[in-house]
């Protein structure tokens, strides 16, 4: 530790938690009348689908078949009909197709479904690969490809991500309040197959039940190491995590995997925990319901596909919404409207009233450097908008603007309320475009 | 996701992007913190200097947020008053000044730091150098005798001897001729000055807030007040009297750690404060002024820029940035 280190204020922002809902135990919510499958739940390429309209499909039946490389297999959450495969509009311009089943009401489970026969790591990734699974703190990145990284042999760690620095979500802490057995049942066989010798799950202090809970229960498994962290955002962040647990920097370009750690959300791990036990792939998930608009704010348990208007009529809404973001306040993407379906790495919705919602003014730059100060990744957002105004690819290569992680700190520390973080990652997307243009 | 849904709706839902939430601190709140960390030297000058000191407070004050206005009126752009900038820019000015000043140059002062410091480089956040510091030196180099004209404190002094002497005017503590003052003059403010810069507690008292509030941080002051400890010992000067003399401490409090003059990293502001330390040292010491406190700050902040680009963080997982020699070829980073 340099003597300037010492004196640095704690990167990051504080802030507010919101966890209303973390004591509440999980509810299942009742099966709707009919869910929406978009056959993009994951980072990668789009699935194909596998149904046609009036087909019959039973619960953990395939719907959408990935194609080879980056994708994950998409699985019905009910039993019924498919009614259509239509397009879909998302508020970023973007189209995807999706396919709707009508349920029957039934819940028949799919005669593919079966625990998996897993001896070594080859049949292992194989079965994980049937799974559906993908990272589900909110990258959605396909668990398999995760799993396979090329240099394998160098990992000696396995990080568990159990931070949950987002506010307002508290998915996580409940899968390790109501679930840790099959938390630690998905750490356990991972590392036994990756060949893994040490895990380490970190949670925020501000989770205290959490971890006293999962240390009691490893204290006779010493490869498991509970860590408690500092509750300052964004510790969940990847690089972030790795860096405060381990103290391992990943180097620029690189992934976590290049310094020897592996990293899962702790959801992630338990969801691997309970695919080998049951067979069932990816269907449901913990779902944080909050936001001042909601009259009953609450974990459910969710079929995925559930279109937010039947998750609002379930919990109720006590003011007209005028703001639904799917996932936390600090990354999570506005909602154009309620006939969205909840995909399998949205671990939130929250809904906003007028009152509730915050649209600050913008006001002119002061230069008080919070920005700088606090962004984790230790970046100059001014500086980055500034070169990015400019389109100067040679100067964001300097301020190395690709290492933003689009966390959203700058813009919540702002005084003046700049769009720090919306630029910066508008200036990591274009220099990472320039850049891959100018190597081709 | 189907269209007809909207028509139905009242209202569309908002969209913006990420972040939804916010921290609580705005321009405004940093201003305000501000002025309540200037209000125990606003009472002191009060107590020390007179009616006067309020009177010369009012009418800086008045002036920076009119010329402010009325700038944003003639150029039709957003008023920017409602920041409370133009106010602690006011305040500071009259600290800077002597309580017997006229009132039209104090006006002049408040023109030259709202208009041409601050509105002429683009407003609040772009002005080259700290508006009331730059507002004191032209008014110094125009206006020289009013500008060193200290009116004799209003109450006693602790010096013995001196009670009830019936003094018009009084030297800074800085001049050779001056002698020496007890500390508790020197910690009180007793003394003659220009508004601001002699009650060394009440300075004290609004950085503590200042410190509280993380409006900011120790690193400008601390630097800058240590550079001038160090220095004046090594000279055999004596530190404590001028630490607490002339308008260090007002200086390296409210006018150093302005933000916009200032660099933001913590290696930054040290260059910053050892700058700054040893100028005023330089100009004190053997300069042909009494003072050096102004002219350190305005120096330093023309070299911030430069401080800046030299002392900007590495990104974490970036590779160094290298000074000198060559830069190496960035191969296997991508």
């Amino acid at each position: 530790m340099t003597i300037a280190s010492r004196f640095r204020r704690a990167r990051g922002a504080a802030v507010p938690h919101r966890k209303n809902t973390a004591e509440l135990a999980t509810i299942d919510m009742p099966v709707p009348r009919e869910i929406v499958l978009p056959m993009q739940q994951h980072i990668g390429a789009l699935c194909e689908p596998v149904v046609k309209k009036g087909d019959h499909v039973d619960v953990g039946s395939l719907v959408g078949h990935a194609p080879r490389g980056l994708s994950a297999d998409i699985f019905s959450g009910v039993s019924g009909t498919v009614t259509a495969i239509k397009p879909v509009y998302y508020s970023s311009g973007k189209t995807d197709t999706t396919v709707v089943i009508e349920s029957d009401g039934a819940q028949t489970v799919a005669d593919t479904v079966a625990p998996p026969q897993v001896t070594d790591r080859a049949s292992f990734l194989a079965a994980i690969k049937k799974s559906g699974l993908v990272g589900l703190g909110g990258a959605g990145f396909p668990t398999d490809i995760k799993l396979a990284p090329p240099n394998l042999e160098e990992i000696d760690l396995y990080v568990v991500n159990g931070t949950e620095c987002e506010p307002y979500l508290s998915t996580d802490y409940r899968e390790m309040m109501e679930s840790a057995d099959d938390v630690l049942f998905g750490i356990r066989e991972t590392c036994k197959y990756l060949d893994i010798p040490n895990a380490m799950i970190c949670i925020e202090s501000n989770k205290p039940r959490a971890i006293e809970h999962l240390r009691a229960l490893t204290k006779d498994d010493p490869p498991i190491e509970v860590k408690s962290l500092p509750s300052r955002y964004p510790q969940g962040a990847e690089n972030v995590l790795v860096y405060n647990a381990t103290g391992r920097v990943v180097p620029r370009g690189k992934r976590q995997t290049d310094v020897g750690v592996m990293l899962n959300n702790v959801t992630t791990m338990a969801s691997i925990g309970r695919f080998l036990k049951t067979g069932m792939p990816l269907v449901k998930r913990r779902f944080t319901v909050s936001g001042d608009a909601v009259e009953r704010p609450c974990n459910v348990q969710i079929v995925i596909g559930t279109r937010l208007r039947d998750v609002m009529d379930f919990v109720g809404l006590a003011k007209e919404p005028r703001k639904v973001v799917l996932g936390g306040p600090m990354m999570g993407n506005a909602q154009i409207d309620l006939d969205y379906p909840v995909i399998r790495q949205n671990n939130g919705v929250l809904v906003f009233s007028e009152e509730g919602m915050e649209q600050p003014k913008t006001t002119p730059c002061i230069r008080c450097g919070r920005c700088t100060n606090s962004c984790p990744m230790r970046l100059s957002p001014v500086a980055i908008r500034k070169a990015y105004a400019t389109q100067d690819v040679k100067r964001l290569d300097e301020l190395m603007a690709d290492l933003c992680m689009g966390c959203g700190t700058c813009s919540f520390v702002c005084p003046a309320k700049q769009p720090l973080a919306q630029t910066s990652k508008l200036a990591r997307d274009f220099m990472r475009a320039e850049m891959a243009k100018r190597r081709n | 996701m189907e269209h007809e849904d909207n028509v139905s709706r009242v209202r569309p839902l908002v969209l913006s992007t990420a972040p939804h939430v916010f921290d609580g601190i705005s321009t405004q709140k940093v201003m305000l913190n501000v002025l309540i960390a200037l209000v125990p030297t606003l009472v002191a000058s009060a107590v020390i200097f007179g009616w006067r000191a309020l009177l010369v407070t009012a009418v800086t004050t008045i002036a920076c947020v009119l010329f402010e206005y009325l700038w944003c009126r003639l150029r039709k752009t957003a008023q920017t008053v409602g920041d409370l900038s133009a106010v602690v820019t006011g305040l500071l000015l009259a600290f800077n000044l002597p309580s017997t000043i006229p009132l039209y140059m104090a006006v002049i002062g408040a023109f030259v730091a709202i208009v041409v410091v601050k509105e002429l480089f683009g407003g609040i956040g772009r002005n080259f150098a700290n508006p009331a510091i730059v507002a004191r030196i032209v008014l110094s180099v125009s206006f020289t005798a009013a500008m060193t004209n200290y009116a004799a404190p209003q109450i006693a002094s602790f010096a013995p001897g001196t009670a009830g002497v019936d003094a018009v005017t009084s030297a800074t503590p800085l001049a050779p001729s001056a002698p020496a003052l007890p500390f508790l003059d020197l910690l009180l403010g007793v003394h003659g000055g220009v508004l601001g810069e002699t009650c060394g507690l009440a300075i004290l008292l609004g950085l503590l807030w200042l410190l509280a509030t993380r409006t900011i941080t120790f690193t400008i002051p601390g630097v800058y007040v240590g550079t001038v400890v160090v220095m004046s010992l090594i000279t055999g000067h004596d530190a404590v009297a001028q630490v607490f003399s002339g308008g260090l401490l007002l200086g390296a409090v409210f006018m150093a750690t302005d933000y916009v003059g200032s660099p933001t990293t913590f290696k930054g502001q040290v260059i910053f404060g050892v700058g700054l330390g040893l100028i005023t040292c330089l100009i004190r010491f053997w300069g042909n002024m009494n003072e050096g406190v102004a002219y350190s700050i305005l120096l330093m902040n023309l070299v911030v820029p430069y401080i800046e680009a030299l002392t900007g963080a590495t990104p974490l997982g970036g590779q160094k940035k290298k000074l000198f020699g060559k830069k190496k070829a960035e191969g296997g980073n991508e």
